[in-house]
């Protein structure tokens, strides 16, 4: 960042001319050094401790230590103060920077990973931070793309190239980058070293998916644009190699230019705890202006007469400066209302938390061998009160993996598995899935759990057959045999993977293309059909065909495609299967599966070659040439006889419907972003039972829709919605109730797409789509960008004032896991970026539930108590010096010995408030899981707030009277039973102390939800310690050898051997107490919460013994005609029948001579189309 | 969507099973221990306040309070106080002249005597107190104005005596010992008591002046920077309000002189109120046929040597007996009684409102 920002000049193009750093130079880019640490060796003592001091209780620490040197104020010693700031200090400052080295390291791995660099004329190993822009660089298959870099050439023919964008966008599919056919020639180094081209293009900036620059060389200009790009962090596949020349490098690629900017998170409760702390210092001013007036008013009434005894120095006898000097004496001694250690308790308590979300079993996944991960510890009692989650879809709630599970193929359906009483048995991982071991080409990850589908295979039930010979040949997958029977299938959308996969599983293997043919090894046999035409897949056909000829010289016509477009062009004689397997559909919708109908046509002989003369004249006209091939296309692909339909599951990730139907009762909205199409989110949407059926209305807002027309379509949706809850809210308007139950009954949902997410988050309109979409109870939004997925994020965050929490994979999750309040990383994939800037981190989306509900709702619920108790502790132990102040001529004097001050927070008091703040639970964990609804106090922030910040102190302030009075009281006309006197200032101060101590102690008792053996250890030793400590420090001894700093000796024996100070202290005890122990308990009887109610359950459960619990299962009710699995972009229909990207390895016969004009007017189409409208939405 | 469990068992069974294969071999597996610390399963208590528990508690506290109440109050009744204020405010009081003539120069001390009536007899051993009202002993800059090592015999210290003791660290260019306000300001009254006879004469009561202090302010804190008072006091000077130095102060008795003298040490150690009394001669029974002071007339004779008026403090003279819990002190009794009552009927009042409006029933409400 601070590089960055060194260039003050803004960039308004960028000149990048390769191979001549001399050249590039001059214009001072961002090197490829990225750099997310903080500080260095030198730096880390000064910027940390500025940073610490910026703390406003650090600062204000520092300045009472300060008051506390000058001797005319100092009403306590230096060490009362010094010592624990100074242990804060340190503390923090190891935390800093250990966290920062962990950052060093990681910026270092990165920064050092190798790339081969064009350097004077050879290629040599250079590490990253050291390519600079106008590099050329070459990178191998399946490495990373170092910088972002202008593709030049590669190992394919036209200098092709594919790449992996998963970590921008989380698009697992492959997309095609092409070099300019100028560049792809230079394939060698003394070309490529040649090359002297220069780039003029665009500023450094975010957007993914747009590049504009040109390249001169050699006197020619050439446009270029983002399909010639190769983005950092992409992942270069299937393809050998690539050599490219960085145009933007570092901190200036796009990547890093969406990381958005890391900012310091700080808890709600942090910036509570800091208001407080104002107004606890103001509160503090307050009565040091109360406690100097009094003293003024002393001084002038009674001090000035008491000089005889207590002589004042000249300028003490002044009594408004004698009140000056009493105000700040006043404020070193009730400092401790804020006590330092307060911060160190909450910073150890987070610490404590975050390790029992590392040390947590359940949030371990054993697959990915990975435990959860709280890489931020400052945050955890935020996760207690999340209101949004906005969740990334690929790789987070589904596992980017295509499953063919089911099928209906001639009426019959196959998929479920039925035990002997006909029952539907569910699927686990024990269910004893299919042998397919009869084929020896069969992919061994495949599973499937039905028998009679193999049985029909194996009974060569003819629709059986061609069922899976179409899904065997209607597809653009690129197969890759790279030892004999070990097949990769390289597929553009998971989906066809799954659909090949599954037909090569029941032995109708697809092994091999080339142009013109596509060979199988049906049940064993060779068989090569050729391929006559592909009539390829785009979003307003939604289907796709094949025609290819048979080895019997049959010209077959295979389909697939969404069910509705099949249907519509069926042969009559389907109907009646077309209403079974509709039925079918309906049911494989139902479980959100992702559907696909079937079909073919036997072609005749004639008829064909007549269409095809019309195809091979259309494909050559220029206008309207797209249009013509569909009427065509249209035109053949009609009176197809029905087969069957597919049902592919998008595999969510385990236990996902459950986890968001769960913290759906929890009142946490979640919305989804995605990078991912519309179709595919609100299929996603619906598997997830995000969107239902019973659902009013799901509105989608999508396409480039004017603003205008965006505005009156949002208002008209929040008119509308407004107009069904106004007849309640009329009715009922004092109801609240009314509102609540509406929400329950109306349900909307939102589907909104990037484009219009653009419009909508300009400031005009984001206060209407903010409202718009809290009003429904789910919202997505699709293919948007990184950045827009952080200013979603930031608008909810800056307008809702409510926890935000982001939990993403991908690198284009980075931003928002940034932005939000908690980033959450999913962990164990390949990528990292997620996970390093996330805060917490763990395998499996439905963790967030055991996280939140769990984690989360204990720590709010830990630190709530810790505070309350802390605050109140504090406020009875610092005001009894207030009271003491109209006794002692409000000089300042203490109560307690120095001593006692300096230990009371530290050792006396701090362990048995950290053991309740580290281990107190009100309910157990499946008892939080079990009732979400527990996890609504943490939203509403009820458990800490300003309220109860007032109530606590009070409490406080209450206790620190009664310590004091009562004492008092007693003390007025107290003598020792030997009759010696017994009201000294030490015996008073021993006495007042114990009592505190038992007091504090016993209340924390009460405030104790858990008592595990740690919290007795450390209550009972916590007073133990007061005791030896007591007796210790008011030894003979230790007079002996410090006479001047332990004047209390003796106090403590001849004070606690008589009766009628423990007397004291059992009633002071017993009064401090009641007051508080009456209300708790009124309130637990009269207003339970529901938390009070579990616990009662849970108490009546444990006497009753263990029971089982019953899990609560999400019945998906969809019954929608889901959607048809394809990407939904143009297939690679062209490219294949093209041959281009047949590698000459693989197929032999690419190369050969007999191509057949058609295919090389598909080339022509190609390259022209690509050069004229990028295929839209790449990336994006 | 078939695996949906998070059941721990089936979890902890998968663990169990996996690692005694041990099939994960050469990746060691990152899984937490399944310890109950680390998994938050510590075997607690987990009190809850239910009328149960509550309820008895107050009725406990209270059955405890009112007898302990009721014991205190009767005991404080039964010790004997008298108190007498000889500081001569009014001008009917016999000490109005020393009072009001009262200067720090004077070499002949003023008497003056007080006349009173016991109207009961004081049984057992009798103490008597001297008492200061409106006396700030517990002003942070007069608290702090000592020198404990000094006090405790260190040799330095009586040289080159604390900052603290300022202004009363050094007079005339010599240290001063004892040092600071504190010991300046020595209560140096003395009170003579007589009984008078039914034969109208003066009787004196004997007062024994041994056994006032603490025995750890006697024995350890304080303690004389040498065995020859005079040669180890030598080089410092009295404080400036003194008549005599520290090791002259009491005549009669040498072993109580210096640092160690029982009427400093008692001044020394600084009331926790401005109105406080201080223990200043015991009075002990001679017999047990006789009371210690039989109800009848006594005089008290007091060398009127403290000036209080100009800062409106009182001097008072206190005798009193004392009991097994101390001394006369009705505050404790009646605070027990009234905490206990209070307790005893919060407790009802609880019982009743528990009874009347208890809302918690079974778990039926509770919301899933």
């Amino acid at each position: 960042m601070a590089f960055w920002r060194r260039n003050t000049h803004i960039e308004k193009e960028r000149h990048v001319k390769a191979n001549a750093r001399d050249y590039n130079d001059k214009f001072s880019y961002a090197d490829n050094r990225i750099k997310t640490s903080k500080y260095n060796i030198f730096t880390f003592l000064p910027i940390n401790l500025f940073e610490q001091f910026q703390r406003v209780a650090n600062a204000y620490f520092l300045v009472l230590l300060i008051l506390q040197v000058i001797p005319e104020i100092s009403s306590l010693s230096w060490f009362t103060t010094i010592v624990p700031l100074v242990l804060v200090l340190v503390i923090t400052a190891v935390k800093d920077a250990t966290d920062d080295y962990f950052r060093h390291k990681s910026d270092q791995q990165v920064n050092n990973r190798q790339s081969q660099v064009l350097i004077r004329g050879s290629l040599q190993n250079e590490k990253w931070m050291n390519v600079r822009v106008g590099d050329i660089i070459r990178l191998e298959n399946n490495q990373f793309v170092a910088a972002d870099i202008l593709l030049l050439c590669s190992s394919e023919p036209y200098g092709l190239c594919y790449i992996e964008t998963a970590e921008l966008d989380g698009e697992t599919n492959l997309k095609v980058r092409q070099a300019l056919t100028v560049t792809s020639d230079l394939k060698d180094i003394t070309k490529l070293m040649d090359f002297d081209g220069e780039v003029i293009c665009e500023p450094p900036n975010n957007k993914l998916d747009k590049f504009t620059g040109t390249l001169y060389w050699r006197d020619n200009k050439y446009p270029l644009d983002n399909e010639k790009m190769l983005l950092r962090g992409c992942v270069l596949r299937n393809t050998e190699w690539c050599f490219g020349m960085v145009i933007f490098a570092g901190l200036q690629t796009k990547l890093m230019q969406n990381c958005g900017r890391t900012t310091f998170k700080r808890t709600s409760i942090d910036k509570l705890m800091n208001t407080l702390v104002l107004w606890i210092f103001a509160f503090l001013i307050c009565m040091g202006v109360i406690l100097a007036i009094g003293n003024t008013i002393w001084v002038s009434w009674i001090g000035r007469n008491f000089q005889v005894f207590l002589p004042g120095e000249e300028f003490q006898s002044n009594a408004v400066f004698s009140g000056f000097l009493t105000f700040w004496s006043y404020i070193i001694i009730l400092n401790t209302v804020v006590p330092i250690s307060l911060y160190v308790s909450v910073e150890v308590l987070r610490l404590g938390h975050s390790y029992f979300i590392n040390w947590d079993q359940k949030m371990f996944c054993r697959q990915t061998n990975t435990a959860a991960e709280a890489r931020t510890t400052t945050l955890n009692e935020e996760l207690g009160q999340v209101e949004f989650i906005f969740s990334d879809k690929t790789g987070t709630l589904t596992q980017n993996i295509m499953v063919f599970s089911k099928c209906s193929i001639n009426g019959q359906t196959y998929g479920d598995v039925y035990n002997e009483f006909d029952e539907k048995v569910e699927i686990t991982e024990k269910t004893a899935c299919v042998d397919f071991s009869f084929n020896p080409l069969c992919d061994k990850a495949f599973k499937f759990y039905d028998g009679s589908l193999i049985e029909a295979i194996k009974l060569e039930d003819l629709a059986v057959q061609e069922f899976f010979r179409l899904l065997a040949l209607c597809h653009t997958v690129m197969p890759e045999e790279k030892s004999e029977g070990h097949l990769v299938y390289l597929a553009q959308s998971p989906d066809e993977g799954a659909l090949v996969t599954a037909a090569r599983n029941f032995g109708f293997v697809f092994r091999a293309r080339t142009p013109e043919t596509i060979t199988l090894c049906e049940m064993g046999r060779a068989v090569t059909y050729q391929l006559l035409a592909i009539l390829d897949f785009n979003n307003v056909r939604k289907r796709m065909s094949v025609i290819v000829r048979n080895p019997q010289g049959q010209i077959k016509l295979y389909c697939k495609g969404a069910d509705t477009i099949i249907f519509d062009r069926l042969d009559p004689s389907s109907e009646a299967l077309m209403y079974t397997t509709s039925e079918h559909l309906n049911e494989f919708a139902g479980e959100g599966l992702r559907t696909l109908a079937l079909a073919y046509k036997d072609l005749d002989e004639d008829d064909f070659e007549v269409w095809m003369k019309k195809l091979l004249f259309a494909s050559t006209v220029i206008e309207n040439r797209e249009d013509q091939l569909a009427v065509l296309y249209e035109e053949i692909e009609q009176g197809l006889k029905l087969l069957g339909a597919t049902a592919i599951e998008d595999k969510l990730q385990e236990g996902v419907p459950e986890t968001i139907a769960c913290l759906n009762l929890a009142d946490i909205k979640i919305w989804v972003l995605t990078g991912d199409k519309l179709e595919t989110a609100m299929n996603i949407g619906y598997s997830c039972n995000m969107l239902r059926d019973d659902m009013n209305e799901v509105f989608v807002i999508s396409g480039h829709t004017l603003l205008e027309q965006l505005q009156l379509k949002i208002l008209n949706s929040v008119t509308h919605r407004v107009s069904s809850v106004g007849d309640v809210e009329k009715t009922d308007m004092f109801a609240d109730d009314s509102v609540f139950e509406e929400a329950i009954i109306a349900e909307y949902a939102l589907v909104i797409n990037g484009h219009s997410l653009a419009h909508a988050l300009e400031p005009q309109l984001e206060h209407i789509l903010l409202d718009l979409a809290c009003l429904c109870k789910t919202v997505i939004c699709c293919r948007v960008t990184p950045l827009q997925k952080a200013q979603v994020v930031e608008l909810v965050k800056r307008h809702k004032r409510a926890v935000t929490l982001a939990i993403g994979d991908g690198a284009n999750d980075v931003s928002m896991i940034k932005t939000a309040h908690i980033g959450v990383g999913i962990s164990g994939q390949e990528g990292m970026q997620a996970v390093l800037a996330s805060d917490y981190s763990f395998a499996q989306f439905r963790y967030l539930q055991r996280l939140l509900l769990v984690h989360g709702r204990w720590s709010y619920f830990r630190m709530c108590n810790f505070l309350c108790y802390f605050f109140y502790k504090n406020f009875a132990f610092t005001l009894v010096h207030f009271w003491y102040g109209f006794f002692c001529g409000f000089s300042a004097q203490t109560v307690y010995d120095q001593w006692f001050i300096t230990l009371f927070n530290i050792v006396y008091t701090s362990l048995p408030v950290l053991a309740m703040g580290l281990f107190d639970q009100d309910v157990n964990d499946q008892n939080s899981l079990r009732y979400p609804s527990l996890y609504k106090p943490g939203q509403q922030n009820l458990l800490f707030n300003k309220r109860q910040f007032f109530l606590c102190t009070l409490q406080g302030m209450g206790t620190s009277f009664l310590l004091f009075f009562i004492p008092y009281g007693a003390f007025s006309v107290m003598v020792k039973e030997d009759g010696s006197h017994f009201s000294d200032q030490q015996t008073f101060a021993v006495t007042i102390a114990t009592t505190l101590v038992i007091v504090v102690s016993v209340q924390i008792g009460l405030d104790k939800h858990y008592w595990t053996a740690v919290n007795h250890l450390f209550i009972w030793g916590s007073l133990t310690v007061y005791f030896a400590i007591l007796f210790a420090m008011q030894s003979n001894g230790i007079f002996g050898i410090f006479p001047s700093n332990f004047p209390f000796v003796g106090t403590a024996r001849n004070c606690l051997s008589e009766k009628s100070v423990w007397l004291v202290i059992l009633l002071t005890t017993v009064v401090c107490v009641v007051p508080g122990l009456v209300v708790s308990f009124l309130r637990v009887d009269l207003f339970p919460t529901l938390t009070d109610k579990v616990r009662h359950l849970q108490q009546s459960r444990k006497k009753e013994g263990p029971q089982e619990q019953n899990l609560r299962r999400v019945r998906r009710t969809s019954s929608r005609r889901s959607a048809y699995a394809f990407s939904h972009q143009q297939g690679y229909g062209e490219l294949i029948t093209s041959g281009k990207n047949m590698k000459m390895s693989t197929v032999s016969s690419a190369g050969s001579p007999g191509r057949t004009p058609h295919s090389s007017t598909w080339i022509e189409n190609m390259l022209k189309r690509k050069n004229e409208v990028p295929i839209k939405n790449m990336i994006i | 969507m078939m695996a949906t469990s998070y059941n721990a068992k089936e979890e902890d069974g998968h663990h169990s099973g996996a690692s005694s294969h041990g099939a994960a071999g050469v990746v060691k597996s990152k899984k937490p221990d399944n310890t109950a610390f680390k998994q938050q399963r510590l075997p607690a208590w987990q009190p809850i306040l239910t009328a149960g528990t509550v309820l008895p508690a107050f009725f406990v506290i209270g059955l405890i309070f009112i007898p302990i109440g009721i014991g205190l109050y009767v005991s404080s009744n039964n010790i004997k106080e008298f108190e007498i204020d000889y500081t001569g405010v009014d001008i009917s009081n016999p000490c109005y002249s020393c009072a009001k003539n009262f200067s720090w120069n004077s070499t002949t001390p003023c008497v003056c005597s007080m006349n009173f009536t016991l109207e009961q007899p004081f049984e057992s051993n009798v103490f008597m107190y001297y008492g200061l009202s409106n006396f700030y002993q517990n002003h942070r800059r007069y608290v702090k104005s000592r020198d404990d090592s000094q006090l405790n015999g260190d040799q330095s210290a009586l040289k080159n005596p604390s900052k603290e003791c300022e202004p009363y660290r050094t007079s005339d260019g010599l240290p001063i010992a004892p040092c600071g306000a504190i010991a300046n300001s020595l209560f140096n009254d003395t009170l003579e008591l007589y009984h008078i006879d039914s034969n109208n004469t003066r009787n004196t009561i004997p007062l024994v002046k041994k056994g006032i202090a603490w025995w750890t302010d006697k024995h350890v804190k304080f303690r004389n920077p040498g065995e020859n008072l005079t040669a180890a006091f030598q080089g410092t000077n009295k404080p400036v309000n003194w008549r005599k130095p520290v090791y002259e102060l009491d005549p009669s008795d040498p072993d109580n002189n210096g640092f160690i003298n029982e009427d400093f040490i008692v001044w020394m150690r600084t009331a926790a109120l401005p109105t406080f009394r201080k223990l200043y001669r015991i009075i002990q029974k001679k017999s047990n046929t006789t009371p210690t002071l039989p109800s009848g007339k006594y005089v008290l004779e007091i060398t009127y040597n403290y000036p209080v008026l100009s800062f409106d403090g009182r001097k008072r003279m206190i005798l009193s007996t004392i009991s097994w819990m101390g001394g006369k002190n009705p505050f404790l009794g009646i605070a027990y009684i009234t905490v206990g009552s209070i307790c005893f009927f919060l407790g009802v009042v609880l019982l009743i409102i528990h009874h009347k409006y208890d809302t918690r029933s079974n778990s039926a409400d509770i919301p899933n």
